[in-house]
């Protein structure tokens, strides 16, 4: 265990802020689901770090990250059903021409 | 893992490159199916990230569901969504300029702050058996997890009967 924590760290603020960048940016609905992902994505290494170094003779962030991905996971698929259903009707998936609603 | 520590330094090193650059690439590109293929490699390296950490069961997990299960739905919906080698549009300057500003002052408030406190020292322990791992997930004493493990369970059924619902042609 030669390499601080702090890096890892680093590393999943990078992916972190990535994705935050990208979800402010992007119109497309699909970009702004893969930068949730990331964010997700690095909020797992997170606690699996911190469980790690700080507290290696549990596993509670461990368990936390599994069922955090099963969660992103139901998240993700329920996501791109609305979506798909979305462009089905109005053929484009940018959020900011979604202004009309069935009712 | 019993690895030279040079070996994993380099190791680390280079996750840590193709994270750090694959997921700042995929939310600048403009290609949607290339971000899908950069955040495949980001998610790919993290399962490398935890199976450095000796958390084995969780890079599998990582790998499985992830890249295995949830980068197939993307690509799929993808090239429902879009035609092939089309461009999407990006907000435009005021927004990206918002982003930028939103994301790097973030970055920047939790970076001062992470370096700047003091960690406690870090304890070095041997890694869990999936023996253990899977007593945790399916006992009830304390510290177990059995009743995640069913309300998990309940939420995925939910979420496929609803994924069908909301997805079914009317």
């Amino acid at each position: 265990m030669e390499i601080p924590m702090i890096y890892y760290i680093v590393i999943s603020l990078v992916m972190f802020f990535a994705g935050v960048y990208g979800f402010i940016t992007r119109k497309n609905m699909l970009m702004m689901l893969i930068s949730i992902e990331l964010m997700l994505n690095a909020v797992d290494i997170n606690f699996a770090v911190f469980n790690r170094f700080l507290f290696p003779e549990q596993m509670e962030g461990m368990i936390f990250s599994i069922f955090a991905i099963a969660i992103a996971a139901a998240e993700t698929a329920i996501a791109i059903a609305i979506i798909i259903n979305i462009y089905r009707h109005i053929r484009n998936i940018d959020a900011d021409k979604l202004d009309d609603m069935k009712y | 893992m019993e690895l030279l520590p040079l070996a994993q330094q380099v190791i680390f090193y280079l996750l840590a490159i193709v994270i750090v650059v694959c997921s700042i690439l995929a939310v600048t590109t403009r290609r949607i199916l290339r971000a899908a293929t950069y955040l495949l490699f980001v998610l790919l390296s993290t399962a490398g990230i935890y199976f450095m950490l000796d958390y084995t069961f969780l890079g599998s997990v990582q790998i499985a569901v992830y890249a295995g299960g949830i980068l197939v739905l993307f690509v799929f919906s993808i090239l429902l969504t879009s035609k092939p080698g089309e461009c999407t549009d990006e907000k435009d300057k005021k927004h990206r300029l918002l982003g930028l500003i939103a994301a790097i002052a973030g970055a920047a408030v939790s970076a001062y702050a992470l370096l700047t406190y003091k960690w406690p020292e870090s304890i070095t322990h041997e890694a869990q058996s999936i023996n253990d791992i899977g007593h945790a997930l399916i006992g009830m004493d304390k510290f177990q997890y059995l009743l995640p493990f069913e309300a998990v369970s309940v939420l995925l059924l939910a979420c496929i009967i609803a994924a069908i619902m909301i997805a079914r042609k009317r």
